[in-house]
């Protein structure tokens, strides 16, 4: 029951990129398509769940004085493996993501996790938070792409089997350049707090950045 | 000449990395409420992004292209920023303590910034040699360090203005970033 709880905390509750405000720069600059959107979910997904799942089996051996380098080794290893697998099976969404695909390395809800949870936490719930906080990151990506690409564009999906065209001609390109990627995340977090009824972070969420006790932003030794 | 020319104004101007690649925008939100911060973290981001160019190029040119091991890249450059990053600290904090006050704030959390491992990797993609490639890294944290200037000078004034109860903090800085980047939008074409 608890496991469920871990779950799906992470898609709608305590949502990494619409909640807590981790992860802002593949949030902003891939999600130009919804495609994109969903890939770069999905491969951070797989990066989160792995790096979690061995962050958690590893919790006793890693010496906490050089944690942050392991974590970001380990993390980095299996960026490395999901290039590898994009670029043999998704060759095009692998263009399309380009440098970002490697910058999973550094996107701090994936530290963030590993910090926070998978090292303090067994195996399975390590696991089911990281599919959690990765579909929660996914369905926030794919909200943005759906949004930019069909006021940019005016379709959805373009290029792939399921293309959608939208019969009003709305399309405003200035929503797929990165003015409009400010703009819409911008509203969606505003309406987010709207109806979650929340007063709106005064400060980024960097509070489960690991760095968070350091950096001025947090209202740390600044 | 030429080319260091368009390398810079693209760098700073056309090409921001903050307002058309997005990388870096943690700090970019986190930091650029003070122009102080703003100042010691650009600084602090120019110094690493040009001193990790100066280690990373030889290390891929000379190590991991003959080898054949290119694929290593982002593990190893990361590990060359997380430990140059540590190194500096480190070094600040023994002999030059009043410089480490003033940046050493900022340090750690440039290990986990994506704009100096992305600049690093774009380089490498960008096929340019060396002095290029330093030269990009460093303008990048130039037009970095403006952006973050400019951007405390817009919140300075946010901070005052009247805005809907929902729109307060992250939204309405967001669409702040949204009007400065469209500002600088203007400048596109302008290296080309």
């Amino acid at each position: 029951m608890s496991n469920l709880k871990e779950f799906t905390k992470g898609i709608i509750k305590e949502n990494p990129t619409l909640v807590s405000l981790l992860g802002m720069c593949p949030t902003l600059a891939i999600t130009t398509q919804a495609m994109n959107g969903l890939g770069m979910g999905l491969a951070t997904t797989f990066v989160l769940v792995c790096s979690n799942v061995v962050i958690s089996l590893l919790k006793n051996i890693i010496p906490k004085a050089v944690k942050l380098p392991c974590y970001i080794v380990i993390i980095a290893g299996f960026v490395t493996l999901i290039e590898f697998l994009m670029k043999g099976y998704l060759p095009e969404l692998y263009a399309s993501l380009g440098t970002f695909l490697s910058l999973i390395t550094v996107n701090c809800i994936i530290l963030g996790r590993a910090e926070i949870f998978a090292c303090k936490n067994k195996v399975i719930p390590s696991a089911l938070d990281g599919l959690g906080m990765g579909f929660g990151f996914t369905l926030a990506l794919c909200i943005m792409g759906t949004i930019r690409e069909i006021l940019g564009t005016g379709a959805l999906f373009a290029e792939t089997s399921f293309e959608i065209k939208i019969p009003l001609d709305v399309s405003m390109a200035i929503f797929i350049l990165p003015a409009g990627g400010f703009f819409v995340l911008g509203v969606i977090i505003a309406m987010v707090n709207k109806l979650t009824n929340k007063k709106p972070p005064k400060e980024i969420g960097c509070k489960a950045c690991p760095n968070s006790a350091v950096c001025g932003a947090n209202g740390g030794s600044e | 000449m030429k080319t260091y020319l368009i390398i810079m104004f693209s760098a700073i101007l056309t090409d921001n990395f903050v307002l058309s690649k997005f990388m870096g925008i943690c700090p970019f939100l986190g930091v650029s409420k003070k122009l102080s911060s703003s100042l010691g973290m650009g600084a602090a981001v120019i110094f690493v992004m040009a001193c990790a160019t100066m280690f990373t190029y030889p290390v891929y040119s000379l190590i991991l292209e003959p080898m054949g091991l290119t694929y290593l890249r982002t593990i190893i450059f990361i590990l060359i920023i997380a430990l140059f990053v540590q190194l500096v600290e480190m070094v600040l904090k023994k002999f030059m303590p009043p410089l480490y006050k003033s940046l050493g704030v900022y340090l750690p959390l440039i290990t986990t910034n994506c704009a100096v491992l992305g600049v690093t990797l774009i380089n490498i993609d960008n096929k340019y040699n060396f002095m290029e490639s330093l030269a990009n890294s460093t303008f990048v944290g130039v037009g970095f360090t403006l952006v973050l200037i400019i951007f405390a000078g817009v919140r300075s004034k946010l901070e005052t203005a009247d805005i809907p109860e929902t729109f307060k903090g992250i939204p309405s800085t967001l669409i702040a970033a949204s009007i400065v980047s469209l500002s600088f939008m203007g400048f596109a074409g302008f290296t080309s």
